[in-house]
């Protein structure tokens, strides 16, 4: 899912090492779980599953992560150091899905059960096994609901994107060209950002998934697109930003429907006050729990063949439902959310 | 040197049509070249100011419309406010020849410091937000505080702040954003500086009508940001403790010789860079409306830039606040006028890389004159 990387323009990058730390119990049975940074409400919350189901199952954790999104180096060190440790087995979220797989594929040579959380690998099928958010999916129902909700409207939207990143990593255009299917444009190349010439969108910027930089980003979609209706954000705190920058030209009005994807906590809380009208939800403390009790239990679920990984679900949260797109409402998004 | 070389081949083109005799070397028979070095020696400032003007005049055929109109010029205020007070502690630091790589965090620890004692632990906001300040205070402090008291370069300390500053953020925040709701109810006072208001209102306030004034609109925090930029330049420039931030950067042995307890210095530089930084995380709060614990990721860097093409020497002694102001405007222009004519974002890194080099340049060139 490729979240917003943590200081990962900085000088000092290449000089740290992830930090291990490690859970202390006297069990038998070691699993770890490394995720991509430490900072990320996301992965703080994939950690507290992983610890509360390591807990019940009597298993001893032993978490790590790299220093900032990207990080390929400190993931590398942190399997070696579970293969040293003998560990049964691990979850991970690869910062870099294509240089992790060698690494990932000494450790499964070692006999440990590698699942893979939230961002596949490249190739899939390098890993054991895959947990992970449909993201073309979550990408659809708010695609689905904004159309819904504009209705006759929805012929002339004019549509800003506020992705991710210029190099249009996997989430991104996953989750991108997921909107546009489900508003009904044609995406011409799924796997591809830019390439369609539906009127109806008027601009692509990138908003790094930050807050600040996701305002910046809709001020200046909104010098080209005056007449926006439909804001499309890769994620929640993007959304705020925007939010920010409606407000500051009094198109805070309701006239812009803004929708995103993620659910985390604050999020979910901007559903329900009328700042975004629409989010995926997605649930990161129950990959990290699936994916323990499958390592403990040495056996897989039921994955379907046809997706080729285990859909952990997404869910429309929205107090303003749609015809013919399930949705639960912010009181009970804001049960599961996360962060 | 090639450098003397080109000098004295544009020197020689200089006198070719001027004088026939044999060459003389007096001082007034400089060449050209000569001359716009000692005048950008002289006054560092101009090469921004030429940049942000040359830069306006390319984006105003670019996005023709666009651009120039007094909206977006007010939004690019609004998007350098922040940059440019990082800048300014920056300017602080490099003005002394040394570096602080750790202004970015500082601001974000500063902004959750205010935010979650005042939203999280409900402390009254009179105390959360001089909290806030004290905060980056303290920081900028132990910054100064390892530079003098244990002489060690300033990069590697604010290195290892930069990662402790990090940790402390990340214990404090708990990675939990607060939201502008949430503020709104609890500390309405730490969204102020995100206010806007309209020029053209200031102006009917004092009577006058002024129609070219219509459409700029300025938020208080970029009000701030020029007020800051005033009482600096005049910290640096007409007091003595100004003079002696100068001094010790341009040759801090010298300084010292004559007198001026360089470590001192040195660490009021570092506390104040700090104090600044947690100004700084006040307009944040406004500007995104909350306080997220992961914002402001690029701004160390961000803040250097600023600096570096505001004209500012990284080694010391020379450079200016109003250089670092245009500095920030320049990078702010070239991002919204390259959005504007449709380049993607990494053409923009693109020529805010170009921007440092040539920035980076003529600052080593215009040094050559001194020697």
């Amino acid at each position: 899912m490729g979240r917003l990387g943590f200081l990962k323009a900085t000088l000092a990058a290449s000089m740290m090492l992830g930090a291990m730390a490690g859970v202390a119990h006297a069990q038998d049975v070691t699993v770890g779980l490394i995720t991509k940074t430490e900072t990320n409400p996301f992965f703080v919350k994939m950690r507290e599953g992983a610890e509360a189901k390591a807990k019940e199952l009597n298993l001893k954790l032993i978490t790590a992560a790299g220093k900032f999104d990207g990080d390929n180096d400190a993931q590398v060190a942190a399997i070696e150091n579970l293969i040293s440790a003998g560990a049964k087995g691990f979850a991970i979220v690869p910062s870099d899905s294509k240089a992790i797989v060698p690494t990932i594929q000494k450790a499964k040579d070692a006999g440990l059960m590698v699942i893979v959380l939230d961002t596949p690998l490249d190739p899939m099928d390098a890993a054991t096994a895959t947990f992970a958010t449909d993201n073309r999916k979550a990408g659809e129902l708010i695609g689905k609901w904004a159309a819904g909700t504009l209705g006759d409207k929805a012929k002339d939207a004019s549509i800003v994107f506020l992705d991710l990143a210029t190099n249009q990593p996997t989430v991104d255009y996953l989750r991108d060209q997921g909107f546009m299917a489900g508003f009904g444009i044609d995406v011409k190349d799924p796997n591809k950002i830019g390439d369609e010439d539906d009127a109806r969108i008027c601009t692509h910027e990138i908003s790094q998934g930050d807050q600040e930089k996701g305002r910046t980003a809709m001020e200046n979609a909104l010098q080209k697109c005056p007449n926006v209706n439909v804001i499309y954000t890769i994620n929640e705190p993007a959304a705020a930003g925007a939010w920010e920058a409606l407000k500051a030209v009094g198109k805070d009005d309701g006239s812009v429907l803004i929708v995103s994807v993620d659910g985390g906590c604050p999020g979910v809380a901007n559903v329900k006050s009328g700042v975004i009208g629409a989010t995926s939800q997605q649930y990161p403390l129950k990959m990290a729990s699936m994916a323990l009790e499958a390592i403990a239990a040495g056996t897989l679920p039921t994955i379907d063949p046809a997706a080729g990984f285990l859909d952990t679900g997404a869910t429309l949260v929205t107090d303003k439902p749609v015809a013919g797109v399930d949705s639960i409402d912010t009181t009970k998004g804001a049960e599961l959310c996360w962060g | 040197m090639s450098d003397d070389a080109a000098g004295s081949t544009a020197a020689e083109t200089g006198l070719k049509n001027s004088v026939t005799e044999v060459a003389s070397f007096e001082e007034d028979r400089k060449g050209i070249v000569r001359t716009i070095q000692g005048v950008l020696h002289e006054y560092p400032t101009l090469i921004p100011l030429f940049v942000l003007v040359v830069g306006s005049i390319i984006f105003a055929v670019a996005a023709p419309g666009k651009f120039l109109s007094p909206l977006n010029l007010s939004v690019v205020l609004q998007q350098v406010t922040i940059v440019a007070i990082l800048g300014m502690a920056q300017t602080l630091v490099i003005l002394t020849a040394g570096i602080d790589l750790s202004v970015g965090l500082i601001m974000i620890l500063a902004s959750v410091v205010m935010g979650r004692t005042a939203v999280a632990y409900g402390v009254p906001v009179y105390i959360a937000f001089p909290l806030g300040l004290l905060a980056g205070l303290a920081c900028g402090f132990l910054n100064g505080l390892l530079v003098t008291a244990l002489r060690l370069p300033p990069f590697i300390v604010t290195l290892g702040t930069w990662s402790i500053f990090g940790a402390l953020n990340t214990f404090y925040s708990n990675s939990e954003t607060i939201r502008s709701q949430e503020l709104e109810a609890a500390a309405p006072f730490l969204l102020w500086l995100g206010k806007l208001f309209k020029l053209y209102d200031i102006g009917l306030f004092f009577g006058m009508d002024l129609p070219w004034l219509r459409g700029w609109v300025v938020t208080y925090g970029s009000v701030l940001m020029i007020v800051l930029a005033i009482i600096l330049s005049y910290i640096l420039r007409h007091t003595a403790f100004g003079r002696h931030v100068y001094a010790t950067g341009d040759d801090p042995d010298a300084a010292r010789l004559s007198g001026i307890n360089t470590n001192r210095v040195l660490l009021a530089v570092y506390a104040l860079a700090g104090l600044i930084c947690a100004i700084a995380a006040w307009v944040l709060i406004g500007r995104i409306g909350g306080v997220s614990p992961q914002a402001g990721q690029t701004a160390n860097l961000d803040s250097i830039t600023a600096v570096v093409i505001g004209g500012t020497s990284l080694f010391g002694g020379r450079g200016s606040i109003v250089g670092t102001l245009f500095g920030a405007l320049i990078v702010g222009v070239f991002r919204n006028g390259l959005a504007l004519s449709g380049l993607a974002l990494l053409w923009q890194d693109f020529a805010v890389g170009v921007l440092i080099i040539v920035a980076v340049t003529i600052d080593q060139w215009i040094r050559k004159i001194s020697a």
